[in-house]
């Protein structure tokens, strides 16, 4: 039988990386197949060379059984290859239709036929469950429709396969539930869809087979519904993966972070914190959940520092601290593992010496009367990195911009903890890493907990919250939804929590 | 009395106006397309000298109308071409665009006056005939309206306001347009929907050269008469319009139009009893601080096309 | 970082080299002998000891503005006010040292300090509308450098008109002037004067200021990483004031330089184009103050020189700020030429390091800039 898309033995390699080594994917018409690996595995340079970013440096490319050369997304277009981005590309300040028609724009002699294409957009809306607003400016629509505007992109392009780039961190769980109904209609219609995802669960629910990627390599295609979830993790991460982290019982002791009654605006002069609150206790490790965007960002920068409350308080260990400078929140003993360690873990152009004292530059032994101690300095880092296991090909006088995400992750996470803090905000401190660092973060986390400090765990990730924390936080539209006991927790009922619905005990 | 004096003011406002509106326009586009152009200013001075080159050589030998239009077009044609330094710069070598239009300033200067003074050896190129202003046939009889827009006009008014409509247009009903401000707001979007941006934005920086060089011509053919190398920070006053005009093309004609008028203002002050007592430091700063007021209070709400300045890699995903 | 200095050096000769190169040009069309011209234009910085002091006195106000230029870039600000800057400091200079009738010891420092304040107040202006609104400087500052110009041309023929001419101030007396006897004299009678001194002085104030103390290291992050800074505790809003307003003090000083050092008035209706030099030098130097130093000499031989050329040949003097302003566009240019080399250089090293686990695909990500 024809296979509509086969990319044969392709070997894509960058100064340093083999990202593809001899794969072959086949994918079915009308099926819905999922391209499964950890991040840094692949599957992303993959659909890259088929959506016709990149070449392949060797391997062949078939479509509907004719040998294909995709020099650039228009070509992929033409071919009727799509692909839905996990980061939109959409202009903020376009409508929906200008967005979907930009590059292949219907006009009546010079002029642009807003009319026509909406007309148009409509019934491509209609006929796959869309439900989209053609008029609406993409900066007033939700998250969940700027993907479908994304997938009507594709749909107008008379795209036949899809490719769906983890499409689902973004959304409620509700939405996750729409996508998946929007992803059977597509495939009952006669599309083919590649899922590019982690998500073990997502392709139990959806898909039909699912190709493994490991290391650039392929592990195997295997038939969805007779592999188990274990099974496919094995073959993703390669050994046996221990979904629950050894944890003891600890007893957690007093209140060290208090958050009452916050109110705060986001940059859009929309409120983001509705009157939340949430205590954290030395020795637990809360973990706060929610769907990105519905106010975490903003809690974390109120508690930091970055972001002033309108009203509410922030105690630390019973002092309020809410008017206090971020310095002198950094000196009581706060620490701070940020969600973007480009944006604010690191100054990427300094060496990795001059990001580790980033928070105690300018205090003794590493500086006096405002003259910087280079020795000190530089014992410091050196000591850092042995400890937390910092790898630099060049040493600690390398800029922080040459170590890898790991390795970078690694110096904030020493840096953050050396500073022996009573509570330590930790906030999507594996985005991006594989397994090994995964684990060693992990661990060193667990270790603070240990220790008898409070930890404060924001993540995207529900499974690394199940994992580590005590208790489970859960954030909606800025409100504290509920808080439940780690032992007692499922996700069905936390997914409900953070898509709004009311459970479980406050506070 | 009160009348007569505006009477007498806007057809100077509105000569003065419109070298400014035009380079303002050619920074509309590559700032939409996301380029930033500081080097308006030179490539001004760039179709200054070329204009007054052009004609200086050809008005013996030909009818004044065919030199000076022969003047203009060679003035657009050296802006867009001397832009092409600040598009390579920018586009393709993705240097920093602040730097790189500052060097047009410092080249555009430099090489002007250098080969002005060679051939003049004061470095002056003055022209024997400018434009001349004329009153619009039936408009000008119109009450109000006509003393004050209609007469003593120059044709080049008319031409950069052609310019303007066309302009907008083009952003905004066109498939061009379209993507030139997708360019501008989210290039990985634009290069998603299989737009080439490195095209679409050397196409607008050409263009904001080519404005550029029109508007340093219509200086000289309007009321400077003779080039002398430089156009007093019209350039950088145009990137200022652009602000204040929040990068819309009807919201730039209001905002050179504020400075020709305050500019005008200032210079003719001392014709004017009430203002003549106002110091003329005040009036001469006027515009400056005015524009900095402005920078001040579109801070917040900008509308600045959202990838202006940021050089775009492809590689970027 | 042996290897970075290395290649800067590279990338600041390739670029002079091309300078150079399109000054040549410029000379043929116009009908020189290249040749010619340079000889004539090197040596009349050279020739003799006047030469050599005049070029050292022509340098001076550059090595200000470069360095005004330099650390502002370096804490992530662009200043192109760095002319308005001198023309306030030069007035504060010129102003104070026209109405104090103090001896010479005494009236310098002040007028010294007073020419830096100005500066700095010039530079606090941006800085503070930086800070505060978020308004990007280099509009901002190119305002101030017209505001400063119509103040100027106001206010020196209002209250200090020279004797001849309405378009220049009095003369500052001899107690106010930079140029001191003995080196007046060390030089045969050129136009050197303290201001050189005060230039090394400040370039070393500079360079330690940058990176030997915790302001430097302040000002550095977050010029580099404003977020980062931010999060760090670092004040960004106050370091942003004080870095324009260091700037803008260096600037100010380069305006005493010239107006009370080389110069003894000041004329009207002028924008000093040392401040846009600054640019050039800056860029020239990397942004490093000795390199800002040998750049800012480098551009001194070309001005000093220019005007011995034009009287023995027929080009014309423009033909410096031509070679300055090529020299810029290609130290612009070329830097990104270098950094590219650099990105491919280190992947090929990436190969051999040692850091594992190598994770292929987000170090894909970093070298193609996106998220995990």
């Amino acid at each position: 039988m024809e296979y509509v898309v086969e990319m044969l033995k392709i070997r894509k390699e960058f100064p340093g990386v083999v990202a593809n080594d001899d794969i072959t994917l086949q994918l079915k018409p009308g099926e819905i197949h999922a391209l499964l690996g950890e991040n840094g595995a692949g599957k992303s340079t993959l659909m890259s060379i088929l959506f016709g970013l990149y070449p392949p440096d060797q391997g062949t490319i078939k479509v509907r059984g004719q040998e294909v050369k995709i020099t650039d997304p228009n070509v992929a277009n033409d071919l009727g290859i799509g692909m839905v981005h996990q980061h939109f590309k959409l202009v903020h300040n376009f409508t929906v239709t200008e967005n979907i028609m930009l590059g292949m724009e219907m006009t009546k002699g010079l002029v642009l036929d807003h009319k026509a294409a909406a007309e148009r957009i409509r019934q491509l809306s209609q006929r796959y469950g869309l439900n989209v607003d053609p008029e609406a400016k993409i900066e007033d629509i939700s998250v969940g429709m700027q993907q479908r505007v994304e997938i009507l992109k594709m749909l107008y392009r008379d795209a036949e396969v899809l490719i769906f780039d983890e499409p689902t961190s973004v959304l409620t769980p509700q939405e996750i539930q729409d996508l998946m109904v929007i992803m059977r209609n597509l495939a009952n219609e006669g599309k083919s869809i590649i899922l590019i995802t982690h998500k073990l669960k997502e392709i139990k629910a959806i898909a039909d087979r699912c190709t493994v990627i490991r290391r650039g390599r392929v592990v195997g295609t295997v038939d969805v519904a007779s592999t188990s979830e274990e099974e496919l993790a094995r073959m993703m991460v390669g050994r046996e993966v221990s979904f629950t982290a050894e944890k003891t019982e600890r007893i957690p002791g007093d209140v060290v972070l208090k958050v009452e009654n916050l109110y705060a605006y986001d940059n859009r002069k929309v409120m983001a914190l509705r009157g939340f609150s949430l205590e954290v206790r030395s020795g637990e490790i809360v973990g706060l959940a929610g769907v990105d965007g519905n106010g975490q960002a903003e809690l974390v920068e109120v508690i930091t520092g970055m972001r002033k409350a309108e009203s509410g308080r922030v105690l630390l260990k019973g002092v309020d601290i809410t008017n206090c400078s971020i310095r002198d929140r950094i000196r009581m003993g706060i620490a701070h593992i940020p969600a973007d360690r480009h944006k604010h873990g690191l100054i990427l152009d300094y060496t990795l010496q001059e990001n580790m004292i980033l928070k105690v530059y300018d205090q003794a032994p590493f500086a006096e009367k405002g003259l910087l101690n280079r020795e000190a300095i530089a014992e410091y880092a050196a000591r850092l990195m042995a400890e937390f296991d910092v790898r630099s090909g060049q040493g600690a006088t390398a800029l922080a911009r040459s170590l890898s995400g790991g390795n970078q992750q690694k110096a904030i996470v020493g840096r953050e903890i050396d500073l022996n803090p009573e509570l330590l905000l930790a906030v999507q401190p594996t985005r991006g890493l594989d397994v090994g660092a995964i684990e060693y973060i992990h661990r060193r986390i667990l270790e603070q907990r240990g220790k008898g400090k409070a930890v404060l765990l924001v993540s995207l990730e529900l499974d690394e919250i199940l994992n580590l924390a005590d208790r489970i936080a859960v954030i909606h539209n800025g409100e504290l939804v509920g808080v439940v006991d780690a032992k007692e927790a499922n996700e069905h009922e936390i997914g409900l929590m953070m898509a709004g619905g009311q459970r479980g005990a406050t506070a | 009395m009160w009348w007569h004096l505006i009477e007498q003011i806007f057809p100077y406002a509105i000569a003065y106006t419109v070298p400014l509106l035009i380079t303002a326009l050619g920074g509309l586009y590559s700032e939409r397309s996301g380029v930033v152009n500081i080097g308006l200013e030179g490539l001004m001075v760039v179709g200054f000298f070329t204009s007054a080159l052009t004609i200086s050589r050809l008005e013996s030998s030909l009818s004044p109308v065919v030199a000076i239009g022969l003047g203009l077009v060679l003035a657009t044609l050296a802006g867009a071409v001397f832009s092409l330094l600040h598009a390579f710069a920018s586009v393709t070598l993705n240097a920093n665009q602040v730097i790189s239009g500052t060097a047009i300033n410092m080249l555009a200067g430099a090489i002007t006056v250098y080969l002005a003074r060679h051939i003049t050896g004061s470095g002056n190129i003055l022209i024997m005939n400018g434009l001349i202003r004329r009153n619009v046939p039936v408009l000008s009889k119109i009450p109000i309206l006509g003393p004050l827009f209609f007469t003593q006009t120059y044709v080049t008014t008319w031409l950069v306001l052609a310019i303007l409509l066309l302009s907008w247009f083009l952003l905004y009903r066109t498939p061009f347009g379209l993507r030139l401000r997708a360019c501008g707001e989210h290039p990985q979007a634009a290069d998603a929907a299989g737009i080439n941006v490195y095209r679409m934005r050397y196409i607008a920086v050409l263009l904001s050269g080519a404005c550029a060089g029109l508007g340093g011509a219509i200086i000289l053919v309007t009321y400077a008469g003779e080039f002398n190398g430089t156009v007093a920070g019209l350039g950088f006053l145009a990137l200022a319009a652009l602000i204040f005009g929040q990068w819309k093309p009807l919201g730039i004609l209001g905002a050179t139009f504020f400075f020709g008028l305050a500019s005008t203002i200032a210079n003719v002050s001392q014709a004017i009893p009430a203002l003549a007592k106002v110091p003329g430091i005040f009036l001469k700063n006027f515009p400056y601080i005015v524009t900095l007021l402005v920078l001040v209070f579109f801070s917040k709400s900008t509308q600045a096309p959202r990838a202006a300045g940021e050089p775009y890699d492809k590689g970027k995903r | 970082m042996k290897k970075e200095i290395g290649q800067e050096y590279t990338v600041a000769l390739l670029a002079i080299g091309l300078g150079l190169l399109a000054g040549a040009v410029l000379m043929l069309v116009t009908g020189n002998n290249p040749l010619l011209g340079f000889f004539y234009l090197f040596s009349g910085g050279l020739m003799k000891i006047t030469r050599i002091g005049n070029t050292l006195a022509t340098a001076t106000p550059l090595i200000f503005t470069g360095l005004s230029v330099a650390f502002a870039f370096r804490t992530g600000l662009f200043n192109i006010g760095a002319a308005g800057q001198m023309l306030i400091g030069g007035l504060c200079a010129t102003a104070l040292g026209l109405t104090l009738p103090w001896p010479k010891p005494l009236l310098l420092p002040v007028i010294v300090l007073a020419a830096a304040l100005g500066g700095a107040l010039w530079g606090l202006v941006p800085g503070w509308l930086k800070a505060k609104f978020n308004v990007h400087e280099v509009v901002c500052t190119i305002m101030m450098n017209w505001i400063a110009y119509w103040s100027v041309y106001y206010i020196v023929p209002a209250y200090f008109k020279g004797a001849y001419l309405e378009t220049e101030s009095r003369r500052i007396p001899e107690a106010a002037s930079l140029k001191v006897g003995w080196l007046t004299r060390l030089f045969k009678g050129s136009y050197i004067n303290l201001g050189f001194f005060i230039a090394i002085a400040t370039v070393l104030i500079i360079a330690y200021i940058l990176d030997r103390t915790t302001l430097g290291y302040e000002l550095k992050a977050v010029g580099y990483n404003r977020d980062a800074a931010e999060y760090a505790g670092i004040q960004a809003n106050r370091n942003i004031i004080l870095s324009m307003m260091i700037a803008g003090a260096c600037a100010g000083l380069g305006g005493a330089a010239f107006y009370v050092g080389y110069a003894s008035n000041m004329q009207i209706g002028v924008l000093p184009s040392q401040g846009f030099d600054g640019i050039a030098v800056a860029l020239l130097g990397a942004n490093s103050p000795w390199g800002v130093f040998m750049a800012a000499i480098f551009f001194g031989l070309l001005h000093s020189g220019k005007g011995f050329m034009n009287a023995m040949t027929k080009v014309p003097p423009e033909i410096a700020d031509s070679i300055i302003a090529t020299i810029i566009y290609f130290a612009a240019t070329s830097v990104l030429m270098e950094r590219l080399r650099q990105r491919l250089q280190k992947r090929r090293q990436a190969r051999d390091k040692t850091d594992l686990p190598l994770d292929p695909e987000a170090k894909l990500q970093e070298k193609v800039g996106g998220v995990g």
